[in-house]
C-alpha cells in the first residue's frame, strides 16, 4: 500500500537524527506554540490612518480602484458612479454578507440586483472583504453560505466593499480577523485579493483579465478607529 | 631589512597554476603590492595546483591530496595570499569542507584557512593599503570573477585600490556580477554555451568603451582576453594587480609584443 | 529523458534557434528586474529567507508527523486524502476519481507535478476532455509541447507563436478575425476557456503548500484559473508532493512572503487562496467532493540523501531566472520536467541517474542561483554532489573530461614532475605562438578555439622566473 510504503520510507530516512516520538513531541510543541516570524511591514508600529495610506499606495500600484466614501450607506451610490465613469452595465450580483443585503439600494435605481452564485454572463460582483492587509494592498475574502466566492472571479468587475477599520497591517491579522469572523474555524475558502486577474504569458506583457476580472475596485467606507497603534 | 623590533609578515604567494603556466607577470605584480604593504613574499616551490578542477568534477580524493599538499607546503607562514578569487575560495571554503569527517585534518584546514586571503582583500581588510605603486592613464572597467565575488564577498576591495591608481577611470559596465562563462572546463566542454556567455560578457564591456577591462581571476581573463581579441576588440585585458603595482611591461593578455599599447 | 548527446543537440538547436533567444533575451528585463526592485522594496528580505530555510527544515527533519497531522486535519474538514509512491499510483487514483465521477470534461490549473507524472495524456488516453487553464499550460498544450519555466510555461514564445496556435486550434472561430495583441489573445482565450470552467465535471490543482495544523491546501495563481477550477465542477483533486506541508500558517506567511518577489517581482501573487474541504452546509457553490492526492516518486530517497536540501524548493523560478545557461539555452533544452539549476538537481533523483544526470556538468558554478533561492538551497554544493555521484559510474560521454582531469591531478600532486612538464608546456605554447601573444588554432584545444583565441604564456613558468631573480638576489653582494 502506499501510505504504508511512503511513511516507512520517510521514516526511515529520519532515523538517523532522532525518534519518531522525539518528533512527535517537537511538532506537536510547534503547533501549540507557532514561532512569531519576521512580518512583512517595515518594523515601526502604525496608526490606522497610516495604515490606510499604505494600503490605498500598493492598491493603486496594482491598477485597483480605491475608492473612499464616508458611510456605508453611499456604497450603492458609489457604485453607480463607478459604473457609469467606466461606461459599464449597470448590474451587479451582490453578496449578502456584512453590511451588503441592509444597504439602501433603493438611492441606486439604475442598478439591476441580483443575489446568490455568479452566473456566466454577470458583469460586475459586490463582495465584503472581512480584512485589507496594508504590507500589500491584499484583500481578504471569506467564502461562506451569503458569501460566494464566484462573485469575486467569474464577472469582469469585481467591486469589494471594506471598512476603514479592517485594514490591518499583516497577513497574520487578517486570517485571525477572518477566523472571529466564522465562528471560531476556517471557512471552505479564504481569498487573497491583490490586484485584478492578469497573465505575462504572451510575450511578457500584462495583460488583465485574464480568466478571472479584468478590473477590481475597492470601496472603503467608514472612519478609521481611534488613534491607537497597531503593531505593523 | 628590517628596521624596528615587530619583523614583517611572512606571506606565502600561492602563485595558481594558471598564473605559473600562462602569466607569470601577475605572480610579480601580486608580490610587489605585498612587499608594498609591508610584507616580506615567500613562494614555496612544493605548490601546484589548488585542486578546484578535481573537486569540482567532483573527485574529492584527487582533491583531499592537493589540498595537503598545498597546506604543508604554506606551513609556517603568516598569511596566504592568492592573486585569484577562486583559488583563495578553494583553499578558504573547501578545504575545511573536503576534510569533513576527519576532525584533525578539519580543524587543520580551519586554521589553515583562517590566514588564506585573495589578494585585494588581503591589502584592503587586513593590510589597509590605501595608496598603490602603480598609475595608469586612462577607461578601466571591472569584471566580478563569481567565485570571489559569491564565496569571498570581494567586490569592494579591488574597486577601491583602482580608485586610488593616479590617472585611472573606473567606469563600470552592466551586468558586472554575471558569469563570463569560463567555469573551468566548462569552457570546453559546453563550448557553444561559453561563447555565448563570453559574448554578452564582451557586449557589456564594449559599451562602456574602456581601454582596459580587469579582473582578479586569470582564468576569467583568458576567457575574456580571447573573444575581445577573436573579435578584434581594441579593449586589452590585464589583471588589476598588474595596473595596481604598475607592472605594465608585459603585453597585455593576448596581444602580444605587437598589440596595442594599453 | 534524454541523455548527454542528445543534450547536446538540444543546446546546439536552442542556441541556434533566434526566436528562441529573443525571448529568452526578455527574461532578465522581467522576472529579474522585478525580483531586484521586490528585494529593495523589503528591508527584510534576506533575514527572511533565513527564516524560510529554517522553516523548510525544520518540516522535512519532522516530515512524517507532519504528513500525519496533515491526513488528519484534511479528513476532519471533509476532505479525502490519497498516497502515491509514483506516478501510476497516481495517475491510477486521479482516473478512478474521475470515472467515478462520471467525468467527460476535466480542467486543470498549473501542477509541475501532473507534468512528473504525464497526468493528462493519460486521463486523455482514457477519453477524458483535459483542458489546461493556465493560459501558458494552454498554449504549450496546444501547441503540443511541454512547459520551458516552470512559472512561466510559454516564456519561449513570441507573440507571433501564440496568434498562430490559438488560430490553429480556434478553428471553429472566424478566420478573418483581428488577433494582433496579447489583449485580443487573452480575450478570445479567455471566452474558449470559460466554456470548459462551466462544463468541468473535475477540476485538478496543484497546491504550492499543505497547512498541517488545518488540513488546508494553499493554491497561488494571478489568472484567477485554479480559483474556477476548484470552485465550479463536482469534485476537486489537488494533486501535490509530499514535501509541500508546512506546519501552520504562520509558517506559510513568510514562504509566501518569498514566493511571488523571487518569482516575478510581485509583493504578493494576484490570487493566494485557501481552500479547506468540500462543499460546508449551506454553501450555495463549491465542489462536493475534494480530494488532494500526495506523490513521493522519489522524494523519500531524497530526504534520505545528503540532497535533502533540495526538497526545501518552494518553485518560484529564480534560479532558473538568473541562470545564464538557463538564460543561454531554454527550459526545453534541458529535455527534463524541471530545467535550470533546481531541474539539474532535482530530474535525476526523480526520474532515475541514468537520465538526467549529466544536466550537473552543465554548469559554470557560478552561484547566482543559491544566492536567489528563497530558501538558500546550496545549489552549487548539490550540483557538485552529482558529479560525485558520476564519478563512481562515468557516463561514456564524461570519461574523456574525467581522464583529463585525472591526469592533471597526479601530476599536480608530484610537484617536480609537475614542474618540468609545466616548463616544457610553456615553451611550446609560446613558440607556437610566435609574436602574435594568442593561438587562433589549437588543435588540443579546439573547443576553446573554435570561438576565442587561446592567450600566449610568458615564455618561462612563474616558479622558474622567481627561483632565477632569487639567485640573482642572492649572489648579489649586500
Amino acid at each position: 500500500m502506499s501510505r504504508e510504503r511512503i511513511f516507512a520510507g520517510v521514516r526511515e530516512a529520519l532515523s538517523g537524527s532522532g525518534n519518531g516520538r522525539a518528533r512527535s513531541r517537537a511538532v506537536a510543541e510547534r503547533l501549540a506554540n507557532p514561532p512569531l516570524h519576521p512580518a512583512g511591514a517595515t518594523g515601526a508600529p502604525m496608526l490606522p490612518v497610516e495604515l490606510a495610506t499604505r494600503f490605498k499606495a500598493h492598491l493603486q500600484r496594482l491598477g485597483a480602484d480605491p475608492v473612499e466614501i464616508a458611510r456605508e450607506g453611499e456604497i450603492p451610490s458609489a457604485i453607480v458612479n463607478y459604473l457609469t465613469a467606466r461606461g459599464l452595465p449597470m448590474r451587479l450580483r451582490r453578496a449578502n454578507d456584512g453590511p451588503l443585503a441592509s444597504l439602501p439600494w433603493e438611492t441606486a435605481p439604475a442598478l439591476t440586483l441580483d443575489t446568490g452564485s455568479a452566473k456566466a454572463d454577470d458583469t460586475a460582483g459586490l463582495s465584503h472583504a472581512v480584512a485589507g492587509v496594508a504590507e500589500t494592498g491584499t484583500l481578504v475574502l471569506a467564502s461562506g453560505p451569503e458569501s460566494p466566492l464566484t462573485l469575486a472571479f467569474l464577472p469582469e468587475t469585481h467591486i469589494v466593499a471594506l471598512k476603514a477599520d479592517a485594514i490591518v497591517a499583516c497577513y497574520e491579522e487578517a486570517l485571525a480577523m477572518v477566523v472571529a469572523s466564522c465562528g471560531g474555524r476556517l471557512p471552505r475558502t479564504v481569498n487573497l485579493v491583490t490586484g485584478a486577474s492578469r497573465t505575462g504569458d504572451i510575450g511578457g506583457k500584462i495583460v488583465m483579465g485574464a480568466h478571472g476580472p479584468r478590473r477590481l475596485a475597492v470601496l472603503i467606507y467608514g472612519p478609521h478607529t481611534p488613534s491607537v497603534p497597531v503593531s505593523a | 631589512m628590517n628596521e624596528g623590533s615587530a619583523r614583517r609578515p611572512r606571506v606565502g604567494l600561492f602563485v595558481t597554476c594558471l598564473v605559473d603556466l600562462m602569466r607569470p607577470s601577475v605572480g610579480f605584480a601580486a608580490a610587489r603590492l605585498i612587499e608594498a604593504a609591508g610584507c616580506e613574499v615567500i613562494v614555496p616551490a612544493a605548490q601546484t595546483c589548488c585542486g578546484q578542477p578535481a573537486y569540482n568534477g567532483g573527485d574529492n580524493t584527487s582533491a583531499r591530496t592537493l589540498a595537503m599538499q598545498t597546506m604543508k607546503a604554506f606551513d609556517g607562514l603568516d598569511y596566504v595570499v592568492a592573486p585569484s578569487g577562486s583559488c583563495a575560495a578553494m583553499l578558504k571554503l573547501h578545504y575545511p569542507r573536503l576534510m569533513a569527517g576527519d576532525s584533525e585534518a578539519e580543524a587543520s584546514a580551519r586554521a589553515f584557512a583562517e590566514r588564506v586571503h585573495e589578494l585585494s582583500s588581503f591589502l584592503v581588510d587586513v593590510r589597509g593599503m590605501t595608496a598603490v605603486p602603480g598609475s595608469f592613464s586612462g577607461r578601466v572597467t571591472y569584471h566580478d570573477g563569481c567565485s570571489g565575488l559569491r564565496e569571498l564577498k570581494v567586490r569592494e576591495q579591488p574597486r577601491r585600490l583602482l580608485s586610488a591608481v593616479p590617472g585611472l577611470q573606473l567606469v563600470e559596465m552592466a551586468d558586472t556580477e554575471t558569469c563570463c562563462g569560463f567555469g573551468g572546463l566548462f569552457a570546453v566542454k559546453f563550448a557553444a554555451i561559453s561563447n555565448a556567455m563570453v559574448t554578452a560578457k564582451c557586449a557589456s564591456a564594449a559599451a562602456v568603451e574602456p581601454d582596459l577591462l580587469l579582473a582578479g581571476d586569470l582564468g576569467c581573463l583568458l576567457n575574456v582576453a580571447g573573444k575581445l581579441s577573436r573579435e578584434g576588440s581594441a579593449i586589452r585585458c590585464r589583471h588589476f594587480a598588474e595596473v595596481l603595482a604598475g607592472e605594465l611591461d608585459a603585453p597585455p593578455i593576448g596581444a602580444g609584443r605587437e598589440g596595442g599599447a594599453a | 529523458m534524454t541523455d548527454r548527446s542528445t543534450f547536446e543537440a538540444a543546446i546546439a538547436a536552442a542556441l541556434a534557434d533566434e526566436p528562441l533567444q529573443l525571448a529568452l533575451a526578455d527574461v532578465p528585463a522581467g522576472f529579474v528586474a522585478g525580483r531586484q526592485r521586490a528585494r529593495a522594496e523589503l528591508p527584510q528580505f534576506d533575514r527572511l529567507r533565513r527564516t524560510a530555510r529554517d522553516i523548510r527544515d525544520h518540516i522535512l527533519a519532522n516530515l512524517d508527523v507532519y504528513l500525519e497531522t496533515f491526513e488528519a486535519n484534511a479528513t476532519k474538514a471533509g476532505s479525502q486524502v490519497h498516497w502515491a509512491s509514483n506516478g501510476e499510483d497516481a495517475r491510477r487514483i486521479i482516473l478512478d476519481i474521475c470515472r467515478k465521477a462520471g467525468a467527460r470534461v476535466v480542467t486543470k490549473s498549473k501542477s509541475m507535478v501532473s507534468e512528473e507524472i504525464e497526468l493528462r495524456e493519460h486521463l486523455e488516453k482514457a477519453s477524458l476532455d483535459v483542458v489546461e487553464t493556465d493560459l501558458g499550460e494552454y498554449l504549450v498544450q496546444i501547441r503540443g509541447e511541454r512547459p520551458s519555466h516552470i512559472i512561466a510555461p510559454a516564456i519561449h514564445l513570441r507573440v507571433g507563436d501564440v496568434a498562430k496556435a490559438l488560430r490553429l486550434q480556434h478553428s471553429h472561430l472566424p478566420g478573418d478575425r483581428e488577433l494582433e495583441t496579447p489583449e485580443a489573445m487573452i480575450t478570445e482565450a479567455r471566452q474558449v476557456l470559460r466554456e470548459k470552467f462551466l462544463a468541468a465535471d473535475v477540476g485538478i490543482t496543484g497546491a504550492n503548500f499543505l497547512i498541517a495544523e488545518s488540513g488546508s491546501a494553499i493554491i497561488v495563481t494571478n489568472e484567477g484559473n485554479a480559483d474556477l477550477t476548484m470552485s465550479l465542477p463536482k469534485v476537486h483533486i489537488v494533486l501535490t508532493s509530499l514535501e509541500k506541508v508546512v506546519p501552520t500558517f504562520a509558517d506559510a506567511w513568510p514562504l509566501l512572503r518569498l514566493l511571488a518577489r523571487s518569482a516575478t517581482g510581485q509583493a504578493l501573487s494576484a490570487y493566494t487562496t485557501i481552500v479547506t474541504g468540500p462543499r460546508r452546509q449551506g454553501d450555495g457553490e463549491g465542489p462536493e467532493a475534494c480530494h488532494i492526492v500526495i506523490l513521493d516518486n522519489g522524494r523519500t530517497e531524497l530526504l534520505a540523501s545528503d540532497l535533502r536540501p533540495v526538497l526545501r524548493c518552494i518553485r518560484c523560478g529564480a534560479c532558473m531566472n538568473y541562470c545564464p545557461i538557463y538564460c543561454s539555452i531554454g527550459g526545453h533544452a534541458y529535455g527534463s520536467v524541471y530545467p535550470g539549476p533546481i531541474g539539474a538537481v532535482l530530474s535525476p533523483a526523480l526520474g532515475g541517474p541514468s537520465a538526467t544526470a549529466h544536466l550537473a556538468e552543465a554548469s559554470t558554478f557560478c552561484g547566482r542561483c543559491e544566492e536567489v533561492c528563497p530558501v538558500e538551497i546550496p545549489l552549487v554544493s548539490m550540483l557538485r554532489k552529482w558529479r560525485m555521484r558520476d564519478l563512481s559510474r562515468p557516463s561514456p560521454t564524461s570519461r574523456k573530461s574525467r581522464a583529463l582531469l585525472r591526469a592533471w591531478a597526479i601530476l599536480a600532486a608530484r610537484p617536480r614532475a609537475y614542474r618540468m612538464a609545466a616548463r616544457l608546456g610553456v615553451r611550446v605554447l609560446t613558440t607556437l605562438s610566435g609574436r602574435h601573444g594568442r593561438l587562433r588554432r589549437a588543435p588540443f584545444a579546439s573547443a576553446w578555439t573554435r570561438y576565442r583565441d587561446l592567450p600566449a604564456p610568458e615564455g618561462r613558468t612563474f616558479q622558474e622566473q622567481w627561483a632565477r631573480r632569487k639567485r640573482i638576489d642572492r649572489a648579489e653582494p649586500t
